[in-house]
């Protein structure tokens, strides 16, 4: 009874000043508020806004562990200390605690600020307006970690998250008024602000860019290739990783992007507890499958040929993008932001389709970036207000029309 | 003439606390109260002042829009308070029973007169409080012919009360009521029933019975009207209630509005719920307390269903559209960690660590607690797994908010009703006030395009 009264007792000392808002969003993390229902239904459904966050939540975590063990695992792998998985996803090569030890210490602070930055600013603006605190960034904070690269300097992250904090969200007015995902603001804005540090082949390994520098001081240690898959392939080098490696995720990449397994996991899990949408899951799948098998086609017409700058993507196996880069972590956990997705459920099957299809357009036509699901996403995100308008517009002419029937 | 109408959209809220199908006569009220805001969107002319004496069915105060109008007192007795509010808005005008009713006569009606002669008399009588009409979901207007009418026969809402049970015996006042109020319409009077119930309203001849399935809301009239004849922009239906129908038809059989009415007391604050057999207006302590709820309990009483009621305090009084009072816990305590723990014992459309889907059967005991708190929309495509009109329910919601008038009208604001948009309400997880938002929208409609 105690801490529960006392806490009460602060709540309602604090109650309509400024401070409000920052006591609530601490004391609501710990109780649900005793507020009740007002006028309108008098019971309410059990789920609210913090139960939908933390469900996207849970569903990261097992790729937040993945990207610690990945983590140590291609840091010992490039510099030789370890042999290569295998046996399967539970491969005793991967699953050792060196190489868990190594990613928690490098990927805890990197969690650590994108939640301190990222709430610190909620907080700030949750006080100067005078709203709740929204529980948006709890899945924002949760996402950033995944989606950058292991050696990204600290310092561009809290430029980042301040960035794509206020102006990707809070000057709309918060969760549920944005127009772009702020994960994907954050990290659009990282890549056009330090184009040289989030591509190429160095910054994607723990170590990777440490060496290089030491090579260039004299050192004649061997370089450290910390180049992925698509940077690969998007200069028609050989890849030698086999499709099990990059289903299984023991593959160079953003931290959390690399499992597909347990990116599809968690999609399940996010479909199954009806959090997530299946249809635009489905229809980015789809969308991405169909793209890539037209180039597929195209390859195989004859019209592109190995000297083309497109042909090592180009050529890649249509279905095997879905395992590669980025994609299906976006598919899973970002096209699906239902602020900044299709909110019409028809909409989203357009919006799904034409973010898979937009993707490996982009992955395939941009060698210089060769990651397309952001640029896709983004894109989407502009259009998907206009998608729904159009969808809608259906619902309204039908609407006119039987009103026509009817007095013809 | 029957057809089938099959819902799939929607949601079974199942609460502890179902009226047990026993009627008991509820302890006669003392006192009984009449609140104009109960028809909503009218403004009162009061013609019973305090003082005054009046029979049941005597005109306490007319619509201010036309004297023809009337409203009427549910027993004889002396207005003994009006309870007026801001502005001398009246809130509230008290009678005080005699211990002898008398009724005023207005005769055996023929129900063989033309329409124009029926709207006389029911709106003489009181007896047109009781037909609504949509657009806006206010007392139909006066002078308004409907291009069709909607009886809901078919309780779907939680712990709703069963009218197959409370409407049984009436058949000739059902059929009056029909034979007379189906003169004004060419596009027919329909009528839902349970597809397996065994309604009295199922042998009615002159309408045209829908046999309806499928989770709530199945049984609310607006889900009958888009299924059989969507309101267009220019048309006005007519709604009513078919507890109503049984006081309109024996006013024209008899002569005598006789405000008697069957209702249910449930929720799982009741330790019995039941039926009792009551008036319009009457206070609900003399049927709360006695096997009911705990004198000194937490409890939230409600005047109509859970979902769309009406809250009111244990001195308060049935209001005059509804046949239950609910009673459920007040849910004004915190709960520790109640935005992560796994929740067993409470209701929910999806499946983030809430359990309800595992079992559809139970019976749950819901209190009147948020469960969260307020934020703006975030979440799609939840509503519309509950929602089975023909409309975008979050799309609506938001015209609404930003008081498009065009935009409203377009996406379908004429069909709906604050019910309509109950569950969407229930299931929302960013707690906005769905019923709220849609009468205000009403509210404005009516006011700027009227």
């Amino acid at each position: 009874m105690g801490l529960k009264q006392n806490l009460h007792n602060i709540r309602e000392k604090y109650r309509g000043t400024k401070m409000a808002p920052a006591f609530n969003a601490l004391h609501t993390f710990l109780y649900t508020p005793n507020d009740t229902a007002h006028g309108g239904t008098h019971i309410k459904a059990a789920d609210d806004l913090k139960r939908t966050m933390n469900t996207v939540i849970m569903a990261l975590v097992p790729c937040l562990i993945f990207g610690m063990f990945n983590a140590g695992y291609q840091h010992y792998l490039a510099v030789g200390e370890i042999e290569a998985v295998t046996s399967g996803f539970f491969s005793s090569e991967f699953w050792t605690l060196q190489n868990f030890s190594l990613g928690f210490w490098k990927i805890l602070p990197i969690l650590l600020i994108s939640y301190g930055v990222g709430l610190g600013i909620e907080f700030l603006f949750a006080v100067i307006k005078g709203h709740e605190v929204e529980e948006g960034y709890l899945v924002t904070g949760m996402l950033v970690p995944l989606i950058v690269p292991i050696d990204i300097p600290l310092w561009m992250l809290v430029v980042a998250v301040a960035f794509g904090v206020v102006i990707g969200k809070e000057v709309f007015g918060g969760t549920g008024m944005n127009i772009l995902n702020p994960a994907l603001t954050i990290r659009a804005f990282l890549f056009f602000a330090y184009p040289t540090w989030m591509s190429g082949d160095k910054v994607w390994v723990e170590g990777a860019t440490e060496r290089a520098k030491e090579i260039i001081a004299g050192s004649n240690a061997d370089a450290i290739s910390g180049e992925t898959i698509l940077g690969g392939l998007a200069q028609s080098h050989p890849i030698d990783y086999s499709v099990a490696d990059m289903f299984f995720g023991f593959i160079p990449g953003s931290i959390g992007e690399t499992s597909t397994l347990l990116i599809l996991l968690g999609g399940l899990f996010l479909i199954f507890t009806k959090i997530g949408s299946w249809r635009i899951m489905l229809s980015s799948v789809i969308g991405a499958l169909v793209m890539g098998y037209i180039f597929n086609l195209v390859v195989a017409a004859g019209w592109i040929t190995e000297t083309s700058n497109f042909y090592g993507l180009m050529n890649t196996e249509f279905w095997h993008h879905l395992l590669i880069g980025g994609m299906a972590f976006g598919i899973v956990y970002m096209a699906t932001d239902p602020v900044t997705a299709s909110q019409t459920n028809k909409g989203k099957w357009i919006y799904g389709f034409l973010i898979g299809f937009i993707s490996i357009m982009i992955r395939v036509f941009n060698p210089a970036y060769p990651e397309g699901v952001m640029l896709a996403i983004l894109l989407m995100n502009v259009f998907a207000p206009t998608i729904d308008h159009y969808v809608v517009q259906g619902n309204v002419k039908r609407r006119l029309k039987r009103g026509k029937l009817k007095t013809a | 003439m029957s057809k089938d109408i099959k819902i799939k959209k929607g949601l079974d809220i199942k609460l502890i606390g179902e009226a047990e199908q026993t009627l008991e006569n509820a302890v006669i009220s003392n006192f009984y109260s009449i609140r104009p805001e109960d028809f909503h969107s009218i403004i009162p002319k009061l013609i019973a002042k305090e003082g005054a004496r009046v029979k049941a069915g005597e005109t306490l105060f007319y619509n201010k829009d036309n004297e023809a109008m009337k409203f009427v007192s549910p027993v004889s007795g002396e207005v003994t308070e009006v309870q007026r509010g801001p502005r001398r808005r009246i809130d509230a005008i008290k009678i005080t029973a005699d211990k002898e009713q008398t009724y005023v006569d207005h005769g055996k009606f023929d129900l063989n007169a033309d329409a124009e002669k029926t709207r006389a008399h029911l709106l003489a009588s009181g007896c047109w409080a009781f037909i609504k009409q949509r657009p806006y979901d206010v007392v139909a207007k006066a002078d308004s012919t409907p291009k069709a009418i909607f009886v809901s026969g078919y309780a779907s809402a939680p712990l709703a009360a069963d009218l197959d049970y409370t409407l049984a015996g009436k058949e000739a006042e059902l059929q009056a009521a029909v034979d007379a109020l189906s003169k004004f319409t060419d596009g027919g009077f329909h009528i839902s029933v349970g597809k397996n119930s065994n309604s009295p309203l199922a042998g009615l001849q002159n309408a045209t019975i829908h046999k309806v399935s499928g989770p709530h809301p199945s049984g609310n009239v607006g889900t009958l009207i888009s299924q059989v004849d969507p309101i267009n922009k220019g048309e006005t239906v007519w709604t009513i209630n078919a507890q109503d129908l049984v006081i309109i038809g024996e006013l024209l059989l008899t002569g005598r509005f006789n405000a008697e009415r069957v209702i249910a007391l449930a929720g799982s604050s009741v330790k019995k719920p039941r039926y009792f057999k009551t008036k319009i207006g009457s206070e609900i302590a003399t049927m709360v307390y006695d096997n009911g709820v705990e004198r000194d309990g937490n409890d939230r009483f409600i005047s109509g269903n859970v979902l769309s009621g009406k809250r009111v305090q244990p001195d308060g009084y049935l209001d005059y559209y509804s046949n239950i009072i609910s009673v459920i816990p007040e849910g004004n305590d915190y709960e520790l960690f109640g935005w992560n723990k796994p929740v067993f014992d409470k209701v929910s459309n999806t499946r983030a660590l809430t359990f309800s889907w595992l079992t559809p059967n139970k019976k749950y005991d819901l209190s009147s607690n948020m469960n969260g708190e307020h934020r703006n929309f975030v979440l799609t495509g939840n509503y519309e797994q509950v929602f089975p009109l023909d409309i975008y329910p979050m799309q609506i919601l938001k015209s609404c908010l930003y008081k498009d008038l065009d935009e409203m009208e377009a996406l379908g604001m004429y069909e709906v009703a604050p019910e309509d948009f109950a569950l969407t309400e229930f299931v929302c997880v960013s707690k906005q006030p769905h019923q709220q938002i849609i009468r205000a929208g009403l509210d404005l409609m009516l006011e700027e395009i009227g």
